[in-house]
């Protein structure tokens, strides 16, 4: 494969389980800077190529590059160490620690066992929480355990972790699933305050959400890509209206 | 002293204290020697349970196996311990003067090799100790790396276990057997026997076991005791936050072998002999019935737990020859059905909460952070306008 400008080169990936093909010979490439949103109908694969991509699921073919470095045969923690933040569908925070720790438990330093035992709550790192949590606008709420938060500031609280760790490629798997109206705009406008200087990946089905958030739509089916470009493009191909907006 | 105060309540020391006082200054005082023996006996326990508190409570690991490290420390101290009582002239009368008599019944006429280090003291120290150590690291390092965990995990430390039993059993020769070691008698020409010894013995086992406490206090307040405790509940969360979840799992582990190796050099040197017995399965299940009673959240509950439960296993025996199993037994089913936090967790959510309120009606209780259980709640109120905080609220445009 060949090197790109890109900071994401999916190239040739396939995956079968058993047979079936749940991503089939799939290409994509991420910009830098850019938000980037995947939609298709249920059991399009949208998930399990995010799973590929960092590495929860192994690839039978084909190669995923980040910065030009091959990620199919690392290690989850190392692939998150090269810069790739992963959010999952359902809200996947620490609920008995306070928002406080959850935050600071992502901070990438002492990772190792023993420096996880020397580690220090130091002013940078208090800093960095600060600085996080009012991104996601927990700010005032650093001491509240996890658990009592409601589900939309859960699932801010898990952006933040992934913010902490700032990382240059973020992938979100629906990440306003189960909000309301209003913490979805908010929500909106976070994306598009933390996808400057990184690139985002997200998964939605909300499509007024998808206009308001993308800068590029693909649109997966059956495993592969069954069209790429701006919303208006994409929401006028036969093919898309064909398999997904259709009904 | 206010300072003094508020340093106990907030480091979680006063718990440790309490425990430190009961067992150094109460303990001696009241009970005569045998009794205090057996104190001394059923605190060699608690190391083992501390270590299950980390592994099980924390790391949310459960190894039925735990007396596989405990009965490694235990034989390292009696091999050393038997050696000195071999010397040439008590065993004169032997086919083979100078060895272990249980080695003369079975023919052997020398020493093995491997029992050679066991002739010095600090090597038997270090081998007793790293030696589990080692053990634990390799059977973590094979399991966790492979994301082997949870019953898979607990039947393969199980399966360790009863290994270990057979094979001391089957090499009669190098072990002793099913008799075990005894016999044992001085400590570097100290005899252990002796009701002064006893006493030193026990202060020593105390003044370690709550080193231990202390230790294992520092590594939960650390950040690895966080990500235990995280691992514990959103394995994946971690792994996808950057860390190898293998490596911490393996230390717990390794920790957890390290305490029950001390525990069971405790235990040889107080009770005076060391036995397959105390490494099969059911031991190892009864270590993890003393942390569950205790509380597994609990370093402190889980001494607490050690103690009652080897108290009650002495006093039903004494007292009900033929009932004490069962009542062994409805005792542990009653605490974990009627409290599945053990001890600590009736103290921390019901003792603790009524005496504040009745002793200072403006202090509320302190919710547990790290409950084994996650504690009721409310439903999470839903995020109106009004409530939402001002970070959010500045981004209105």
């Amino acid at each position: 494969m060949s090197n790109t400008d890109f900071v994401l080169a999916v190239e040739d990936l396939t995956v079968s389980f058993d047979g079936f093909k749940a991503i089939d010979k799939l290409s994509l490439y991420v910009d830098k800077n850019e938000l980037r949103v995947i939609i298709g109908p249920n059991g399009a694969g949208k998930t399990t190529l995010l799973d590929l991509i960092c590495g929860k699921t192994r690839a039978s073919h084909g190669s995923i590059k980040f910065k030009n470095h091959e990620m199919t045969k690392m290690a989850e923690y190392r692939i998150v160490r090269a810069g790739i933040g992963r959010k999952f569908q359902t809200p996947s925070i620490y609920e008995n620690l306070s928002v406080f720790k959850n935050l600071e438990v992502s901070f990438p330093r002492g990772r190792s066992v023993f420096g996880a035992l020397a580690f220090k709550c130091d002013e940078p790192v208090k800093e960095r929480v600060r600085t996080v949590a009012d991104e996601i606008g927990l700010g005032t709420q650093l001491q509240t355990e996890a658990g009592l938060l409601s589900h939309g500031q859960k699932q801010w609280l898990e952006i933040g972790m992934l913010l902490m760790q700032d990382p240059e490629l973020l992938m979100l798997d629906e990440p306003i699933a189960g909000m309301s109206v209003r913490e979805r705009e908010l929500t909106a406008e976070l994306l598009q305050r933390i996808c400057k200087g990184r690139s985002v990946i997200v998964i939605e089905h909300d499509m007024d959400f998808v206009k308001q958030i993308a800068h590029k739509v693909t649109v997966m089916h059956q495993g592969k890509i069954l069209a790429e470009g701006s919303m208006e493009q994409v929401q006028s191909d036969p093919k898309v209206i064909d398999v997904y907006l259709g009904h | 002293m206010t300072g003094f105060r508020t340093w106990l309540m907030r480091s979680g020391m006063g718990g440790v204290l309490l425990l430190a006082i009961l067992l150094a200054l109460v303990f001696p005082l009241v009970l005569d020697i045998f009794r205090l023996n057996l104190v001394g006996k059923y605190l060699s326990y608690a190391f083992v349970a501390l270590g299950l508190v980390m592994l099980w409570g924390w790391g949310g690991v459960l190894s039925l196996g735990q007396g596989v490290f405990f009965g490694l420390g235990g034989y390292g101290m009696a091999m050393f311990l038997k050696l000195e009582a071999s010397d040439p002239i008590t065993t004169k009368i032997q086919s083979t003067p100078g060895i272990p008599d249980f080695m003369d019944w079975n023919q052997l006429t020398a020493l093995p090799a491997w029992w050679e280090p066991f002739r010095s003291f600090p090597l038997a120290l270090a081998l007793l100790l790293t030696v589990p150590t080692l053990l634990a690291f390799v059977i973590g390092f094979a399991m966790f790396k492979r994301r082997v965990g949870g019953v898979y995990f607990a039947i393969i430390t199980q399966a360790v276990a009863l290994i270990l039993t057979v094979l001391i059993i089957g090499q009669q020769g190098y072990t002793g057997g099913v008799n075990g070691m005894t016999d044992l008698k001085t400590l570097m020409g100290w005899d252990t026997r002796t009701d002064h010894a006893k006493y030193i013995l026990y202060f020593i086992n105390v003044a370690l076991l709550i080193l231990a406490i202390i230790v294992c206090t520092w590594i939960q307040k650390s950040k690895l005791g966080t990500l235990l405790l995280a691992m514990r509940d959103k394995e994946d969360r971690v792994r996808f936050s950057g860390y190898d979840v293998a490596n911490f799992r393996i230390f717990a582990f390794c920790l957890a072998a390290l305490l029950a190796a001390v525990g069971g050099a405790m235990f040889t040197l107080q009770v005076g002999f060391m036995s397959p017995s105390l490494v099969g399965i059911v031991p190892s299940i009864e270590m993890v019935i003393f942390a569950a009673v205790g509380g597994r959240m609990s370093l402190v509950g889980a001494v607490y737990g050690s103690l009652l439960v080897n108290y009650g296993k002495t006093y039903f025996s004494e007292s009900f020859p033929d009932l004490w199993l069962f009542l062994m037994a409805g005792l542990f089913l009653g605490v974990v059905l009627g409290f599945p936090d053990g001890l600590a967790g009736v103290y921390m959510n019901r003792i603790r909460p009524w005496v504040i309120a009745r002793f200072s009606g403006r202090k509320a209780a302190e919710p547990i952070v790290a409950s084994a259980q996650p504690m009721h709640r409310a439903d999470p109120p839903p995020t109106s306008e009004a409530s939402l905080p001002p970070g959010i609220q500045g981004q209105r445009i």
